[in-house]
């Protein structure tokens, strides 16, 4: 009973990260065989909130189906439910009010901010430190109020229907976006002197998890975790839609490869999008928000795809149709799926404070990923 | 242009069919649709390019799945990135169809849809992890949802669905 203990440096255990685990932010599971602190291999599980949407899609007609979008990711759900209209309005061939468009995109800019913030007090919060979640929940409050205001719901809008918009904003709320724009570049000048600089912080970031161009590419990455790794791809941008080419605005790109340069990118992207509000504003055209009449929808068959830039990355939409009331098969591509995906890769050898530090700078909404 | 590159460097695959790909833009019959009605002729396998102001994407190739992996192999060499991999059950035509989408993070926009059709009594196609390691999941997701055997895959245990699945709720004859 007295020889000692010896170690097999070849000796491995498993470690289960999740599923009910803080840092995974949902219930997401990472299988890690470890050598001591260090990751050895990972496997990522996911499933564990999968609801088939996919299925619900091709047994509810197309107005049915609008709700489900915004129940995939509860932090972003705007982007997703402007994806599937523009693409059922694509085409079903309806036109949209231009006053419609606009307000579409100043709501989907506004929740990217909600959904960044809600990201940046997190992924601080994983690295150890609690109060900037403060802060951000209470930026967050106010766009919540401002789209509860007008949409009836503080995460699971449904606000688009084909053709427009279910409801139109007032000037109660165009003053609340007024007024926000502001006081949210105030807030980020105190974000950036909070945490960016912090040693901490540095420490944990910097130079760690460096995704090469190559492997975002055979992943199919998108977001930030792209732009963080040089890649200048914004579906805003390289794939324009709705009114996006009326608006002036920078697709913030950094090439270090690491975890910082994910924090950087979203964090520079909150400005873009409050430039992208206040041009929305500005430029608000008057008239309606749906068409005059309303068609049924008729959808040749054919199959139909489009892409926009949510907050957690590049959204793709497919729709086979046979000409019929429902579709025939609805793919719904989510972005951190691919953006997950790279993980098991990415993490072997890395310690696992480190690959948590990670796992956060990927930005995660599970069930967005399970759909 | 990359559309054009990308379609003379798919063309390739159909040698023999020359004068088939390049009558091939006439199946697109968005006008004449009403003339066509149920008996449309199934649709050949090679190259089209489509409507992109309609359909949301630039090239649709139908391969065999003995050419699946050239046809991703020429999508991988010039650059693209995977987005996605998806089925459909034609179950009329008692077929099953991959549906692969590739996209570009250059600003030389171009979509490109392959596409492979198979049998339902036998539905294999080739793994193409080898060269796009994101295919991974795409190809255990879809074996989930439709029951395609993706040969070669290292790892074709169930995604979503829970690990003891033994049924595939894309399929157009599953019944809960």
């Amino acid at each position: 009973m007295s020889a000692p203990i010896t170690i097999r440096p070849d000796e491995t255990f498993t470690l289960n990260v999740g599923p009910q685990h803080p840092a995974t932010h949902g219930v997401l599971r990472v299988k890690m065989e470890m050598d001591g602190e260090y990751i050895v291999n990972a496997e990522t599980v996911i499933g564990y909130i999968h609801r088939m949407h996919e299925k619900m899609g091709e047994l509810k007609t197309y107005p049915q189906f609008l709700m489900n979008l915004s129940r995939m990711d509860y932090l972003g759900a705007l982007g997703y439910s402007h994806g599937h209209v523009l693409l059922i309005e694509k085409a079903a061939g309806i036109e949209v009010p231009e006053r419609a468009e606009y307000i579409r995109a100043i709501t989907v800019e506004l929740n990217r901010i909600a959904s960044h913030l809600f990201w940046f007090g997190a992924f601080v919060m994983d690295l150890g430190g609690f109060s900037p979640l403060m802060y951000a929940l209470q930026d967050r409050e106010y766009i919540l109020d401002m789209l509860e205001a007008i949409t009836g719901s503080r995460l699971t809008y449904s606000y688009y229907r084909f053709g427009g918009l279910y409801n139109d904003v007032d000037d109660d709320f165009i003053d609340a976006a007024r007024r926000f724009i502001p006081r949210m570049r105030a807030s980020l000048k105190k974000y950036h002197r909070l945490v960016t600089g912090n040693i901490i912080f540095m420490k944990r970031l910097e130079g760690i998890a460096p995704l090469t161009p190559e492997i975002i590419r055979k992943y199919g990455a998108t977001s930030a975790v792209a732009r963080g790794s040089g890649i200048n791809f914004d579906v805003r941008k390289n794939e324009p839609y709705s009114v996006y080419p009326e608006f002036d605005f920078d697709v913030p790109v950094y090439h270090e490869c690491d975890s910082l340069a994910r924090y950087m990118v979203r964090m520079a992207e909150m400005e873009q999008s409050l430039r992208i509000i206040e041009q929305g504003l500005d430029k608000l055209p008057g008239g309606p928000i749906m068409p005059e009449k309303k068609k049924p929808i008729k959808i040749a068959p054919g199959d139909y795809y489009q892409a926009v830039e949510t907050a957690r990355g590049s959204f793709g939409i497919r729709l086979v149709s046979d000409g019929g009331k429902t579709p025939y098969r609805l793919k719904l591509r989510s972005p951190t799926y691919s953006n997950m995906h790279l993980f098991d890769e990415s993490c072997r050898g890395m310690l696992i404070m480190d690959a948590l530090a990670f796992m956060g700078s990927l930005d995660l909404v599970i069930p967005e990923i399970d759909r | 242009m990359i559309v054009e590159k990308t379609k003379l460097a798919l063309l390739n695959l159909f040698p023999q069919s020359e004068p088939v790909a390049a009558a091939a833009p006439a199946p697109l019959q968005e006008e004449g649709e009403k003339k066509a009605p149920k008996k449309e002729p199934p649709r050949m396998n090679g190259v089209m390019e489509r409507d992109y102001n309609v359909h949301g994407y630039h090239l649709d190739a139908q391969v065999s799945p003995a050419q699946l992996l050239d046809a991703v192999a020429i999508i991988d060499d010039a650059g693209f990135f995977i987005e996605s991999i998806t089925g459909v059950d034609w179950i009329k035509e008692d077929q099953l169809e991959v549906i692969y989408d590739f996209s570009r993070y250059d600003f030389d926009l171009c979509r490109v849809v392959i596409r492979t059709r198979v049998p339902r009594s036998k539905p294999v196609v080739p793994t193409i992890t080898g060269m796009y390691a994101g295919a991974n999941w795409h190809e255990r997701e879809t074996h989930d949802f439709f029951g395609i055997k993706f040969e070669g895959h290292p790892n074709l245990i169930p995604l979503l669905l829970p690990e003891d699945a033994d049924f595939h709720p894309l399929l157009k004859d599953f019944k809960a």
